[in-house]
């Protein structure tokens, strides 16, 4: 069935990628030529589409804004937060879950539930949770003689609040991924080291972790990306503030204010090239690290 | 380690054997049964592994011998029953704890690892400080002969070599019993045979009890010290391999070891058979077929000698020998090392020596007697 390109072929293969292509291309790579574009324009009137002027201007703008530099602060604790934190319990979970035959079916789609529902009816939920005189954390916190925390209102804990229920709501997508990559492993190798005498802990240790590097790594990155990009969860927590004193203000709601709030694209368009440079820069040093420490 | 390792550091390899043979011990096995489910995979098995020596476990798949291997290294438990090393019971130990080297069928060798630190790896797990690890890793780089190759990885070699690595780190660990799961049957035809010297080698080398689990009855009978016949759970035979080959305990071990298989016919009580070999009488009775190996039969011209005459059906050609297929009465038989002469559509007579003809009774159990005329086969009494 392998063939020579012929030109024929050649064009009909082009004729199968296009409807897909002009879908990537009118939403995805139009709006990010386009974002960029916009990210250098300092007088534009949006009804006219019409540049005025051109310049670093917006850059200038929002690396002088004491804000911007709060939002970014905010985005990386978050992520810093949810990820680790996040790889950790589902790996705990996933090796579980691997463990048990009964009933595991079950629990994965438990697991999985919070990825699939929508963000704002989770934190909707969440919200009533982290109520100060109703809510279910509050309540075990009492249990323990702890007073009741000020989730949403108090800006030292807001953060926090935004964290757990981030990590919550990824848990299934990362367990999934443990699943699968635990059953990867070759079970001879469990065989090998237990006849080379390594006990469970160390088995996990030296042949389970390395040889899940790989999926630890496509968590990660998938992770660091995704929790860069946090605003939905901000904004139906906090309904629709920043948090408690801009405590959660993150680089996209800064985004969000800037463009649908104060109506300046430029400066919305600068702070999206910023968040892309720095999700760039992580992934590179991600894949730098990936490249040296993980074997495939 | 003294200087005696550095002293030998360019010449040949010398093994240092206070180092490797310690307390190498003899694996037994006491009414052993194991069962999957309602499956009785082997049922009361007995036996004792001599120490110092090679046994293969022999047998077609399905026969118990991987579970065989599994029991004795620990991975497995037995249902019922109890297995030894030297005077030891180490039945409800598990694998990290019995301390045996094992070599897998796909070797297992841990692909994130280095040559070296794959053969370090049972020592770091024995908390063996880092500079007698290495050194003891190189030890055994060198036993195997991959000294040149420590600092890859396991995919960059050659399946001949990840099985020379695989050796070398289930013997890191100066096990007291060395297991080998179907240890050549992923390589090729001619690696095959080299791996299998080497494992010779290595085996007389470390002077290692070693059990060795295969279904190719080549390997079994060149390799080993003694070969242990498995079918259907049980211990068909358990001898030297000469022995098995010679002196079958049955028919399925008559039948299983030996290509092209033996031929087996009806024993007829007033055939030539019965008249022209030497039976004594109170055997005659009991005995049901009569095997004998395609090599083991001679043409003849008298037609007085033979003991079978028939019409060559089929002959083949290889190099110089000729093998036919012969039509007798009611069978057909394979003989090997047939003169050149001999034509397709020839009627040939046949004759064999007195010894080469083995007897089984009606359960298949050997029928032999010793020249004296008392009875020594398995089933004699």
């Amino acid at each position: 069935m392998i063939q020579n390109p012929t030109l024929k072929s050649t064009m009909k293969a082009w004729l199968y990628i296009l409807p897909m292509m002009l879908i990537i291309f009118t939403f995805n790579l139009y709006p990010i030529v386009k974002s960029f574009a916009m990210s250098f324009y300092t007088d534009y009137n949006f009804y006219d589409d019409v540049v005025h002027a051109y310049g670093l201007g917006n850059f200038a703008t929002i690396l002088q804004d004491s804000d911007f530099y709060l939002a970014i602060k905010n985005t990386f604790v978050f992520v810093l937060g949810v990820v680790p934190i996040s790889i950790a319990l589902s790996l705990g979970i996933a090796l579980l879950l691997n463990q048990i035959k009964f009933l595991s079916g079950f629990f994965r789609t438990v697991y999985f539930l919070p990825f699939v529902t929508s963000t704002v009816a989770i934190s909707l939920v969440w919200n009533w949770l982290y109520h100060r005189n109703y809510g279910l954390m509050n309540y075990f916190l009492g249990l323990f003689g702890i007073e009741p925390v000020l989730w949403i209102t108090d800006p030292d804990y807001s953060m926090l609040a935004l964290v757990i229920m981030a990590v919550w709501k990824g848990l299934g997508f990362n367990i999934i991924l443990f699943l699968v990559g635990l059953n990867n492993i070759n079970e001879t190798y469990y065989k090998a080291a237990k006849v080379d005498g390594a006990s469970g802990i160390r088995r996990f240790w030296n042949i389970t972790l390395p040889l899940l590097g790989p999926t630890v790594f496509l968590v990660s990155v998938l992770g660091v990306i995704n929790s860069f990009k946090v605003f939905d969860e901000v904004y139906a927590l906090f309904q629709a503030k920043p948090g408690p004193a801009k405590s959660t203000l993150t680089i996209v709601y800064y985004l969000y204010e800037k463009f649908y709030t104060e109506y300046q694209y430029g400066i919305a368009a600068a702070a999206g090239v910023v968040l892309f440079v720095i999700i760039f820069a992580v992934t590179l040093i991600q894949f730098a690290y990936n490249r040296k420490f993980v074997h495939y | 380690m003294d200087g005696h390792q550095k002293e030998n550091a360019g010449v040949a390899f010398v093994p240092d054997r206070r180092y490797i043979e310690v307390n190498t011990l003899q694996v037994r096995f006491e009414d052993v049964t194991m069962t999957y489910g309602d499956k009785k995979v082997l049922e009361q098995i007995d036996f004792t592994f001599p120490a110092h020596s090679l046994v293969s476990v022999l047998g077609p798949s399905g026969c118990g011998k991987s579970t065989t291997l599994m029991l004795i290294s620990g991975l497995m438990f037995p249902t019922e029953g109890r297995i030894f090393f030297g005077d030891r019971e180490v039945t409800k130990l598990d694998a990290v704890k019995r301390k045996v080297g094992m070599v897998f069928q796909n070797y297992a060798l841990y692909p994130h690892l280095s040559v070296l630190d794959n053969i370090m790896f049972p020592l770091k797990m024995a908390k063996v400080p880092k500079n007698k690890r290495r050194e003891r890793a190189l030890e055994l780089a060198n036993l195997v002969q991959i000294e040149d190759h420590i600092d890859k990885k396991p995919k960059q070699l050659s399946g001949g070599q990840q099985q020379r690595v695989a050796i070398a780190r289930a013997l890191a660990k100066e096990p007291s019993i060395l297991l080998m799961d179907e240890p050549l049957s992923n390589l090729d035809a001619r690696l095959r045979l080299e791996m299998r010297e080497e494992i010779r080698r290595i085996q007389q080398e470390t002077n290692i009890t070693t059990v060795f689990v295969t279904h190719d009855q080549e390997e079994a009978l060149s390799l080993s010290d003694q070969v242990m016949v498995l079918e259907d759970g049980a211990i068909q035979q358990m001898s030297t391999p000469r022995d098995l080959y010679e002196r079958p305990d049955n028919l399925f071990v008559a039948s299983f070891l030996g290509k092209p298989a033996i031929n087996t016919l009806a024993f007829d009580p007033n055939g030539r058979i019965r008249r022209m070999m030497n039976i004594p009488q109170p055997y005659a009775g009991q005995i049901e077929t009569v095997g004998i190996r395609p090599e083991c039969i001679i043409a003849t011209d008298h037609t007085q000698d033979a003991l079978f005459r028939g019409e060559v059906t089929h002959i083949e050609r290889i190099g110089r020998g000729v093998s036919a297929k012969v039509r007798l009465d009611g069978a057909e038989m394979l003989v090997t090392g047939l003169p050149a002469a001999v034509e397709e559509g020839q009627t040939i007579n046949l004759t064999a020596d007195d010894g080469d003809l083995l007897y089984f009774d009606q359960f298949g159990r050997s029928v032999r007697w010793s020249e004296s005329g008392s009875s020594v086969g398995s089933a004699g009494a």
